[in-house]
């Protein structure tokens, strides 16, 4: 919490040892097991590691979808840890936007809706709303897909759907769950390169987890590699 | 989240699975039917009672009666009242001053003597009986044939169907317009040699009689020739009446115009008072004012009944059971209840991943509450208004029942069944209040959902 070490500017995610611990059984689950650094902003960075290492529970803490058994996550000098659940959506819903795996549309409504529904939580104005959604879709190369519903489309729009939705509020940082998981490696270049593009225009820090190096490589600027809910070691790139 | 977006997407939600929210919707509309059906029928069934009670003119009319008749009906009002001799009797000068009473309209006698009509020759006993003017508004000349009394000393009559027939039986309406022999008993004075005992008389018994004849009287025969102007099936005031049944029926005017001996013109002999009646009928100018005037009169010494008195115990009655109707048709409400929670449950283990999408981008645990709670007070909206309109059609067809049974009865068919508007709101609201309570569980489930564990799966 010292800040006083930091000279330069303020970082937009800062975890300071940081514990996510589970009981499973008997046994304790030691998911992210202490583990403190800063992300910049505007910084594109990829947490890398096994399955298991603890890399995705660790972007959920950043999402403030969960929270840490102790430790603090503090986003533009909040702690997440001292949030109340409400303050909690309000993050999500304001300064985050998230993608996934497997998309995790809404199959019932079509692209504009699904595109439309966070900025339902935030209240923005049905007017404005209209405009932001073609905004959006038009950012992630989908202005002509407005009335297709997810089933129609194929993974690669799919995705792009979810990033459009993930900017919608317009949050300063974009966090990404394996978003190339589901998506041949063709396809998820193009949404990698998609992503780069979002973070370089819009200046967003983006925390991409996968398990793809060579990716992570190509366009993360930093890689973070975890194992066993632990940081293990980080390389910057050019 | 603002109630525009919340109602919005709860209706869209409802709309993906249809089948199971329309039969969870049709369950709650069959509870509200059933519970609008059973309290309208008690609110139909009241209406009734106060419709048949209202039409037969008593809920404007108090009977008054001195305490010294009538005794023993009600033991608990006997032993408040002074003693018998006391009290005062129903005269003249007490019909004077129950007449000056504030929202009183009319006073009118009770008469009823015997009498005997003559046509074509041929003499036709019966008892008749003295009507005031206001009994035109009595629901008996309802089926009345021909025209009420032009006034309230006019030589007409109206006589009974069934005396009618008894006339002519063949065609007993034809008897309307036709002039007939009423044949009476005049009550007269007594001669002057008379007259002087009766003197001695009140010396007796203290009694100042004004009037010569409270000694005694003759009773002569005397006819008079009236005009048969209506015919009506039921005698008015049926259940009020304390003598027998009246069968021809002429003005109160008339009646004391011809001076006819009354049953209580003996009595008033014997006890050596002035002319007297059996009772006198106070017509109030308005049923909210019979209390008042009710007990003005009590507190003069006169025993009063009116049908505020008989309609108390009736109003507890309805009070009752409407309480229980209302328990029997909330009933399949309560089931309703049930199956909305299973809806809902079923919802939240479906949209599990869907709730946690939800809340990883922006919803509150308030947010996706409020959405589960929506649903369920529309489902509640849309099954109390489907409720209503189906309990509407059960009412009416109750109604096409009762009626071709009762017309079948030769009755004249009355809705048993009415459905007030404010039925009509309350249903629905209380439909929307059940469903929101039967969603307070599933709906706070949903907010409980912990959007890492919903979104771990595929």
């Amino acid at each position: 919490m010292n800040s006083t070490a930091r000279p330069r500017t303020r970082p937009a995610v800062r975890t300071e040892n940081v514990c996510r611990h589970y009981q499973m059984g008997g046994n304790i689950i030691r998911a992210v097991d202490g583990i403190s650094l800063e992300i910049e902003p505007g910084e594109f960075v990829a947490l890398l590691g096994q399955s298991g290492s603890g890399k995705s529970t660790l972007l959920n803490l950043l999402a403030g979808l969960d929270r840490p058994t102790s430790g603090s996550v503090l986003v533009h000098g909040r702690d997440l840890a001292k949030m109340s659940s409400e303050e909690l959506a309000r993050y999500r819903r304001n300064d985050v936007g998230m993608v996934f795996q497997s998309f995790h549309l809404i199959p019932s409504m079509k692209v504009t809706e699904n595109v439309e529904l966070p900025m339902r939580f935030a209240e923005v104005d049905r007017t404005e709303r209209a405009e932001r959604v073609r905004e959006s879709l038009e950012r992630v190369g989908l202005a002509k897909r407005m009335d297709h519903r997810p089933s129609e489309l194929s993974g690669g729009e799919q995705q792009r759907v979810s990033m459009a939705r993930a900017l919608a509020n317009r949050p300063s940082i974009l966090l990404a769950d394996e978003p190339t998981g589901n998506l041949d490696s063709r396809t998820g270049e193009d949404i990698l390169n998609l992503i780069r593009d979002v973070s370089l225009s819009l200046g967003m820090t983006v925390v991409m987890v996968t398990h793809e190096r060579a990716l992570a490589e190509r366009f993360a600027q930093r890689l973070i590699f975890l194992a066993d809910g632990k940081l293990q070691s980080q390389e910057v790139r050019a | 989240m603002k109630s525009y977006d919340l109602l919005d997407l709860a209706v869209r939600n409802l709309r993906q699975s249809k089948l199971r929210n329309g039969l969870t919707t049709v369950g709650i509309s069959v509870g509200v039917a059933s519970l609008v059906a059973m309290l309208s029928l008690g609110v139909g069934l009241q209406q009734l009672a106060t419709r048949r009670l209202a039409g037969s003119g008593m809920f404007d009319t108090v009977f008054v009666t001195s305490r010294q008749d009538f005794r023993g009906y009600d033991k608990d009002d006997d032993a408040k009242a002074p003693s018998p001799e006391k009290a005062p009797v129903v005269d003249e000068p007490a019909r004077q001053n129950i007449s000056k009473l504030a929202n009183v309209t009319e006073v009118e006698p009770e008469m009823r003597v015997m009498g005997e009509i003559g046509y074509e020759g041929q003499m036709h006993f019966g008892f008749v009986t003295g009507l005031p003017l206001s009994a035109r508004e009595n629901e008996a000349f309802e089926t009345l044939k021909g025209k009420f009394f032009s006034g309230n000393d006019a030589d007409e009559v109206v006589i009974l169907r069934d005396f009618a027939k008894e006339l002519n039986e063949k065609d007993p309406n034809s008897l309307v317009g036709r002039e007939v022999t009423l044949r009476y008993g005049e009550r007269q004075a007594l001669s002057a040699d008379d007259s002087s005992r009766a003197g001695m008389a009140a010396q007796d018994t203290g009694n100042s009689g004004n009037s010569g004849d409270s000694y005694g009287f003759s009773v002569v025969r005397k006819t008079e020739q009236v005009k048969v102007v209506g015919i009506i099936d039921e005698e008015p005031y049926g259940g009020m009446r304390t003598v027998s049944r009246g069968r021809i029926f002429l003005p109160v005017g008339t009646m004391e115009r011809l001076n006819m001996a009354q049953f209580t013109d003996m009595r008033s002999s014997l006890r050596g008072t002035d002319k007297n009646y059996m009772a006198l009928m106070v017509r109030v100018k308005d049923p909210s004012k019979v209390q008042g005037v009710q007990n003005a009169i009590g507190k003069m010494g006169f025993r009063t009944f009116s049908m505020l008195d008989a309609t108390k115990s009736l109003r507890r009655f309805f009070t009752v059971l409407d309480l229980f109707l209302g328990i029997f048709g909330s009933l399949a409400l309560a089931v309703a209840t049930l199956a909305i929670i299973n809806t809902l449950v079923m919802a939240v283990l479906e949209r599990r991943r869907e709730i946690g999408v939800m809340k990883a981008i922006g919803a509150s645990d308030g947010d996706v509450k409020k959405l589960f709670f929506t649903e369920a007070g529309a489902m509640g909206f849309f099954g109390g208004l489907l409720g209503v309109a189906l309990g509407f059609a059960i009412g009416k067809a109750i109604n096409i029942g009762t009626g071709f049974y009762l017309e079948r009865h030769q009755l004249p068919a009355e809705p048993v069944w009415i459905l007030p508007p404010w039925l009509i709101g309350a249903a629905i609201a209380f439909s929307i209040v059940v469903s929101l309570v039967a969603g307070l569980y599933p709906a706070s489930r949903a907010a409980k959902l912990d959007p890492v564990q919903t979104l771990k799966y595929e």
